[in-house]
């Protein structure tokens, strides 16, 4: 007997639920925006700019020490945390140093120069410290040209991806089927920004990276479900818009839940096993799917109700279909 | 649709092949390697910084400062054009101003007379007249002269600047390079990177301070003569005659004076160095043995030979490294620095001193650092959360879709050899998040499968028969399959641009992945479906 996670033929009234969805995912963007407008996110050097050291010893360290050393050199703002890997015993802290200020704004370089120097009292301090047995097992050095860079070419990125998105869509389909998928997909990036927002996970390159396969994601899903909504357009001409949606919706669910669910196995092998350097990538990747799936399903479809879509197909004949 | 001919099912297994030949150097030693047969291929794939360790420098050229010099240079040019010269039967152009613009770099002159405006100008652009680049220096024109009144403006043409910052960086390149791979043989990247930037990778298990130490200093050598004359307090105060300058010692160790006042003009300069190296001194620690080209060689055994008896400073960046008294006058283009080096101080100095020094100062930006120790941790981490992952989407398959679910685990596997055949063909580097994008790809590869078993099943409700289910679902799930995968290639064309090592090893794993990933899970898996749906002609198929 083969595993049925979905019973086939499956008639679940998605598109009555859409008012649901409507306030559930309203509250759920409006908690986000609240979120990251008061909070904020927790930007990493990538964006922030300043220095990560992460420190080894071959014995047990003590982090109020290691705390208490760093903030005596009086860098301004210190975070120090334990890092327990999965993968070996090893004892190692995380020590991050907020972007330092220039002594002298005149040069350009001095900013540049004073991350350098930030690093190496760091650096030196916990050498003195920990003695012999140090390990510097990571040190990044981003200095504020750069941050400011992968700022702009982060979110230049993120719009470029929904932008060409929404592009292929229209292509593809039409108008209608694009907003739609392009809601959805603000949707899905907005609700991800803010569980970083509430979480304080530190927010990255790799999460840009992250959330760029969530769009990617997202937009596969929300395709699939469009695609069966345009076959079944053409099926069947005269059927009430919300029917039709909903036969859609349950057409492609088992398809939806089990392509989520092996996704979500992989992701789930690389969040346990994969070491903590993958972890918020992996952490975003598994929210970014939960809302990506909900919202194909909840937002993107029953889009269509709301803007009405051309009902005769007879002419048009995409490509590949 | 599920009928291959003999042609197609060929081509379809030498894809597959020639992937596995690709991928199969990654799983030898470096000398079963070596040993494989010429046509045999033996790229494998590069691991990346954040897996082998190593560091990552991103280095800005400051072009601005060789504009600067170049400007100030002309602007010594334009003041001595306007001085009075016999030779070439010249009147003094007495000046109201001369100024040098930092920000615009652009030189301002406004003379007294406007009756000297015509003999000015003349003068100017015969100075402004020369170009750059090219074989004869015609390539592009340097300055612009712009002419208002008594007003001249003299400034770079944006080519020209162009043109020199670019032959600052890229003889910056050329003098990193020398200085971190002496020899030439250690896997380091030294690229141009935009219009003023170096990036330096090097990979294994080194001390990234001491490699920052090696390229962010100058290495600008001079000799210089000592003048006495000067008290120690005067200097301190910076109370000093013109065409002095008040240096420090490098180390306070040895003399017990913080400084010298030497003289600004320098009587050898280390361009006229032609080679450097450590050993050690006989009176203990180590020393520095360099040699002179013929002009040094000339000119130091002239400065020498008129001055025994008194003291010299050698300096390095500003500092001086070393400030002997000449016993005799030396001759041989020979000479020898000591000082308290160590070892290791005497081979970086002379490392410095050989690779000539940087026309411009390097500032260090960004700096990414792996030790050795994370690498392989990550290497670990990464490997195993692969293993699993697959070994679960592997399991998960079969137990949801029985014989079919065979057929895209085989697809599946043939899917991951493709991807490193490819990753080796390319000679692309693999990053962790590769890794992480390879363990995606194969939760993701499958959708394609399932979006055809799928459908297959809905056939088979609507009372089809399997052959006829069969081909009716690949065909129906086409369009999606193609839809939903270019929306996830676009995802990673874009997240390629974004460029940054690892995010950029994401992007490549992810892209490839979405390629193959296709042709496994359409092409391969109906293949096999096929061939059993043609040669059994099974009744009914369980999915």
């Amino acid at each position: 007997m083969l595993l049925k996670l979905i019973p086939d033929n499956t008639s679940i009234g998605f598109t009555r639920m859409r008012f649901v969805a409507l306030v559930f995912s309203a509250i759920l963007v409006v908690a986000s925006l609240g979120a990251l407008f008061t909070m904020g996110l927790n930007f990493g050097v990538d964006f922030k700019g300043g220095v990560t050291i992460e420190v080894a010893d071959d014995e047990p360290i003590d982090v109020a020490a290691v705390r208490a050393a760093v903030s005596d050199l009086g860098l301004g703002s210190v975070d120090v945390q334990t890092i327990r890997d999965f993968a070996d015993a090893d004892e190692a802290v995380l020590i991050r140093i907020s972007q330092q200020e220039a002594d002298d704004d005149s040069d350009e370089t001095a900013g540049e120069t004073a991350q350098q120097a930030a690093s190496i009292a760091v650096q030196d301090a916990m050498r003195t410290l920990l003695g012999d047995g140090v390990n510097f097992r990571k040190v990044e050095v981003v200095g504020p040209t750069v941050s400011g860079e992968l700022v702009q070419k982060g979110a230049l990125a993120v719009a470029l991806a929904i932008g060409m998105m929404l592009i292929y869509i229209w292509l593809r389909f039409e108008w209608q089927f694009s907003l739609g998928a392009i809601i959805a997909l603000v949707h899905d990036v907005i609700i991800t920004l803010g569980m970083f927002a509430v979480t304080r996970l530190e927010f990255n390159l790799a999460i840009i990276a992250a959330i760029l396969t969530i769009v990617g994601y997202s937009m596969n899903d929300t395709v699939v479900v469009y695609d069966r909504v345009r076959e079944n357009l053409r099926k069947f001409k005269q059927k009430p818009l919300a029917e039709l949606l909903d036969i859609s919706i349950n057409d492609t669910l088992t398809r939806t839940i089990m392509t989520s669910g092996t996704t979500m196995l992989a992701l789930m092998a690389l969040v346990i096993f994969g070491g903590e350097v993958l972890r918020g990538f992996t952490l975003a990747m598994i929210w970014g799917i939960v809302i990506g799936t909900y919202s194909s399903i909840f937002v993107a479809s029953p889009f269509l109700l709301a803007t009405g879509v051309k009902r005769d197909w007879s002419k048009a004949v995409p490509v590949g279909a | 649709m599920l009928q291959f001919s003999k042609f197609q099912t060929a081509g379809v297994a030498l894809i597959v092949f020639l992937g596995a030949l690709f991928a199969i150097p990654n799983l030898l030693s470096e000398d079963a390697r070596n040993s494989l047969p010429g046509i045999m291929p033996k790229g494998t794939i590069n691991l990346g910084l954040d897996l082998q360790g190593g560091s990552h420098l991103m280095l800005s050229v400051d072009t601005a400062k060789v504009i600067d010099d170049r400007m100030k240079a002309l602007m010594g040019d334009v003041r001595r054009e306007l001085r009075p010269n016999r030779a070439a039967n010249r009147e003094r152009i007495s000046v109201e101003s001369l100024s040098y613009n930092d920000d615009t770099h652009v030189i301002t002159l406004l003379i007294a007379d406007p009756a000297d405006a015509e003999q000015a100008e003349e003068r100017l652009r015969g100075l402004t007249r020369g170009g750059v680049g090219g074989a004869l220096g015609l390539g592009i024109r340097a300055y612009s002269l712009n002419v208002d009144g008594q007003r001249f403006e003299v400034a770079m043409t944006p080519e020209a600047e162009r043109y020199w910052s670019d032959e600052a960086v890229r003889d910056s390149i050329e003098v990193v390079r020398r200085r971190i791979d002496p020899a030439g043989n250690k896997e380091v990247l030294i690229a141009p990177q935009g219009v003023d930037r170096i990036v330096v990778q090097v990979p294994g298990d080194n001390d990234p301070e001491a490699l920052k130490a090696l390229i962010n200093r100058t290495g600008q050598l001079s000799f210089h003569r000592m003048d006495p004359t000067v008290s120690f307090a005067d200097a301190q105060a910076g109370l000093l005659p013109p065409g002095r300058m008040y240096v420090e010692f490098a180390s306070l160790e040895g003399s017990g004076r913080p400084g010298l006042v030497l003289y600004e003009d320098a009587e050898v300069t280390g361009d006229m160095v032609v080679d450097a190296s450590s050993a050690p001194d006989p009176d203990g620690g180590f020393q520095i043995n360099f040699g002179f080209d013929n002009r040094g060689a000339r000119r130091f055994a002239d400065y020498t030979r008129n001055n025994i008896g008194s003291v010299f400073a050698i300096v390095l960046d500003n500092e001086i490294i070393s400030a002997p008294t000449i016993q005799t006058a030396i001759t041989q283009g020979q000479g020898r620095i000591t000082g308290s080096f160590t070892a290791q101080e005497a081979f970086d100095t002379a490392l410095l001193i050989r690779s000539g020094a940087l026309p411009a100062e390097l500032n260090t930006i960004e700096q990414r650092s792996v030790g050795a120790q994370l690498g392989q941790d990550s290497v670990e981490a990464g490997a195993k959360a692969l293993i699993i992952g697959f070994l679960a989407v592997i399991i998960y398959m079969i137990i949801s879709y029985g014989r079919f679910g065979v057929y895209a685990d085989f697809a599946l596997i043939a899917n991951v050899i493709l991807i490193a055949g490819v990753l080796s063909l390319l000679g692309s580097t693999l990053t962790l998040p590769g890794i992480a994008g390879i363990v995606l790809t194969i939760g993701m590869a499958v959708d394609a499968n399932v979006l055809i078993f799928e459908r297959i099943r809905e056939e088979i409700f609507a009372g089809k028969a399997p052959i006829k289910a069969a081909e009716t679902g690949y065909d129906k799930a086409r369009s999606a399959i193609i839809d939903a995968n270019i929306t996830t290639f676009l995802a990673a064309l874009i997240m390629f641009q974004l460029g940054a090592g690892p995010v950029r090893g994401f992007a490549i794993t992810l892209a490839v992945g979405v390629v193959t990933s296709v042709f496994t899970a359409y092409v391969l898996t109906r293949l096999f479906a096929g061939g059993y749906l043609l040669s059994k002609r099974p009744k009914e198929i369980k999915l």
